[in-house]
């Protein structure tokens, strides 16, 4: 078992074997959320901050859970109301918290490499929630596990990540994960919402989601901003509806036991269709919000584990 | 009445193309005979390369407005340590260098600060807004070699070539840095795989050819003396080539880190990378350095940006942007020395001579009856550059800790030494 990381800053850095160990230890997590005693005590003594530069419910919520449920110290602090208000630096609050001696903490913020730097300045260990449009990589870890527990595995699989790339860190991570996972990684959607170069990733490219969504086992659906819809990239809403909403027809295409993801929060009638989205029979969205903790939980012990090594002077090994 | 004499010295001519072994004697500031019998002060340059000092067109200075960045003196200092013997100043200073008056200030703090020659700039617009012209004839009386609102592109065709007509009715040389603003607003680096994985708002290469096409017509329209500035990409070029082709006045420059850095130093959020235009991919910086040595890139300068710390202690999207070159233009570009893209006297026509002769100046040759402003360097000494020991005020240089060929021995303006 090996996870080399002081933090989780992304899934770039990330080892194919480090990403198995991960999702392993997931696993495990999956089945202690489910029995009625949730709590490990393997966080204990630690404290757990989450800074959320950026609005969040759902991420800010399973990474608290995660923590309560390992018996870390878990405290949150929504930074968009507090000191960065004032004018405080992104480097001068991390100072500050630091010298709190907090041992996890976790970052979210609207800027790409925002929480590399955070993490340059701090002695703890930091998980990266979600920075710009760069990487977001629990969701990605959660997404993998999703998709390892739905299929049996998480290697040769066609995978269609569908709806606004560019602007997604979600769509970044997914497709560095599960390219290093050795798998067929199709990006489908307008290219207006398409970064440059992409495909020079390793992934295929498609404009027309039919011929996207073709035999796929994973469709990964992505969530389409209010902000994006008013005509700078997509004509409308009902347009973008109608060539990139997964919908009956099209989901079709795709091979019969495929299943359907979403990140969340969804916009149904806009990217998905709201029964689609609720058929048990295809959609795991729920499973993917209960992967999340337990990926979280394991993502935090891992880190925590690194840092006990690194205290007790005996490098920085797993 | 002193006189010096260079011997032992290879003898960088950059006017008259040649690279040889020689003596050099000056007296009173000029250059009086090559090859002479030694007279005066006998300098041994023990073979190493005596050239004329660099002028450098892209200087910015924080006097007026931000004096905790960068002054007259250490921006000075670090030209004489540079091999830097003329600095032309940028106008885009807070206020802006837009009045007669504000040109008075800085040619005052200049010759009271700095030990190296230096010409200032103007705006073109008052408070380089793109919306009125400055008063470029009394400009010009006060000593402005060049007008530019730098890095802020005129949107407004019809305000931008009614300043090129005029600035050719009184003879001034107008100078841009061309970029489309809308596609380059709110990007801060070149789109691309890079880009893309860092997940930073990126702009197109193209939105340079954009802004330059667009200049050179303007300039076919007007006829004025134009100098498209810190270009950066391999697709602007073909639109420099046909401009000076159908005769138009038009020269054009590259900053030194455009010739020696790409898109990919950046790494891991790197805030001294950012520079604007923002580095681009390793094929543009391949046809800069070949334009630069065919001569289609006529002046190569330092695009001397100081910022202090905090405003580069941000994320990579909040960080300003610019680097300081004024020290390091030339280990810099003894880089694309000793990867054979050029020889001495092609580098250094772009770095003295060309700027001497496009902005009216003294200098830039070693021709009998000039001005003695020299630059002794060893070409090959190495060293792994620390950015606290440079003297500017501001130490964001991309060249932090990077290891450099070309150490400058001596510096001498009017023939008075003035570092080493």
């Amino acid at each position: 078992m090996t996870f080399r990381h002081r933090h989780l800053l992304g899934i770039e850095p990330l080892h194919p074997t480090e990403i198995t160990t991960l999702l392993d230890l997931a696993d495990t997590y999956v089945d202690l959320n489910k029995s009625p005693h949730k709590r490990r005590e393997v966080l204990s003594g630690l404290t757990q901050i989450n800074m959320f530069f950026e609005n969040s419910t759902r991420t800010q919520a399973s990474f608290e859970l995660a923590g309560k449920r390992l018996g870390a110290d878990v405290m949150n602090m929504a930074m968009q109301a507090s000191s960065i208000k004032k004018g405080e630096t992104l480097i001068d609050t991390a100072l500050t918290l630091n010298a709190m001696h907090p041992d996890l903490l976790v970052v979210r913020h609207p800027h790409s490499g925002a929480v590399n730097l955070l993490a340059e300045k701090v002695n703890c260990a930091v998980l990266n929630a979600g920075d710009g449009k760069h990487e977001h990589p629990t969701q990605a870890l959660l997404d993998a596990l999703t998709i390892r527990r739905a299929k049996g595995r998480l290697h040769r699989l066609t995978i269609a990540i569908c709806g606004d790339i560019a602007h997604s860190r979600v769509a970044r991570s997914n497709l560095i994960l599960l390219g290093k996972m050795e798998n067929r990684v199709r990006l489908v959607g307008p290219p207006t919402l398409m970064p440059s170069k992409i495909e020079e990733f390793g992934v295929e490219v498609y404009d027309d989601m039919k011929a996207g969504l073709e035999d796929a086992d994973v469709v990964m659906m992505l969530r389409l901003q209010r902000e994006r819809m008013d005509g700078g990239f997509i004509p409308s809403e009902r347009e973008y509806y109608h060539r990139y909403g997964l919908d009956a027809d099209k989901l079709r295409l795709a091979k019969d036991d495929a299943i359907v993801m979403h990140p969340g929060p969804m916009n149904r009638g806009v990217e998905i269709d709201g029964t689609i989205a609720d058929d048990i029979n295809r959609s795991v969205i729920q499973e993917q919000v209960e992967m999340g903790v337990a990926v979280r939980m394991a993502a935090m012990d891992l880190l925590a584990r690194n840092l006990r090594a690194e205290t007790e002077d005996e490098g920085v090994i797993v | 009445m002193t006189i010096r004499t260079f011997i032992n010295a290879r003898l960088i001519d950059p006017e008259a193309g040649t690279d040889a072994m020689g003596s050099l004697t000056i007296e009173d500031g000029a250059i009086i005979a090559r090859d002479g019998r030694p007279a005066g002060e006998v300098i041994d340059c023990n073979g190493k390369c005596l050239a004329p000092g660099i002028i450098d067109i892209g200087v910015k200075i924080g006097e007026p407005g931000e004096r905790h960045k960068e002054g007259f003196r250490t921006a000075g200092r670090a030209a004489a340590a540079g091999g830097v013997t003329t600095m032309v100043t940028r106008p885009d200073t807070t206020p802006a260098i837009d009045t007669p008056e504000t040109l008075d200030f800085v040619k005052r703090r200049a010759r009271e600060r700095a030990p190296v020659r230096v010409h200032p700039m103007a705006a073109l617009t008052k408070g380089r807004e793109g919306r009125e012209m400055v008063e470029m004839g009394f400009l010009m009386d006060a000593g402005a070699v060049a007008f530019t609102d730098c890095d802020h592109v005129i949107g407004d065709n019809k305000v931008f070539s009614r300043a090129m007509t005029y600035a050719r009715s009184v003879g001034a040389l107008i100078m841009a840095h061309p970029q489309d603003p809308s596609l380059t607003s709110g990007s801060a680096v070149t789109s691309g795989k890079f880009a893309s994985l860092r997940g930073l708002p990126a702009v197109s290469p193209m939105a340079e050819r954009l802004g330059l096409e667009r200049d050179m017509a303007l300039v076919e329209m007007t006829g004025v003396r134009y100098h498209a500035d810190n270009l950066s990409t391999a697709a602007a070029l073909p639109a420099l080539e046909r401009a000076k082709a159908a005769g138009l006045d038009v020269t054009a420059g590259v900053n030194i880190h455009h010739l020696t850095l790409n898109e990919l130093d950046v790494g891991d959020y790197r805030t001294f990378f950012k520079l604007k235009p923002p580095l681009r991919s390793e094929d543009d910086r391949k046809a800069m350095v070949e334009a630069v040595a065919s001569g289609l890139i006529d002046i190569v300068c330092s695009m001397h940006t100081p910022q202090d710390e905090e405003s580069k202690r941000l994320p990579f999207e909040e960080a300003a942007s610019g680097a300081v070159g004024l020290q390091t233009i030339l280990p810099a570009a003894m880089r694309l020395i000793h990867d054979g893209s050029m020889d001495l006297p092609t580098l250094w026509r772009a770095l003295s001579t060309n700027p001497a002769k496009r902005f009216g100046l003294p200098g830039g040759t070693l021709a009998e009856g000039r001005r003695a402003d020299l630059v002794l360097f060893d070409p090959d000494a190495p060293f792994v550059l620390n950015r606290f020991t440079l003297e500017s005020k501001s130490k964001n240089t991309p060249f932090d800790e990077a290891r450099m060929q070309g150490n400058v021995l001596g510096t001498w303006v009017g023939g008075q030494r003035v570092f080493g």
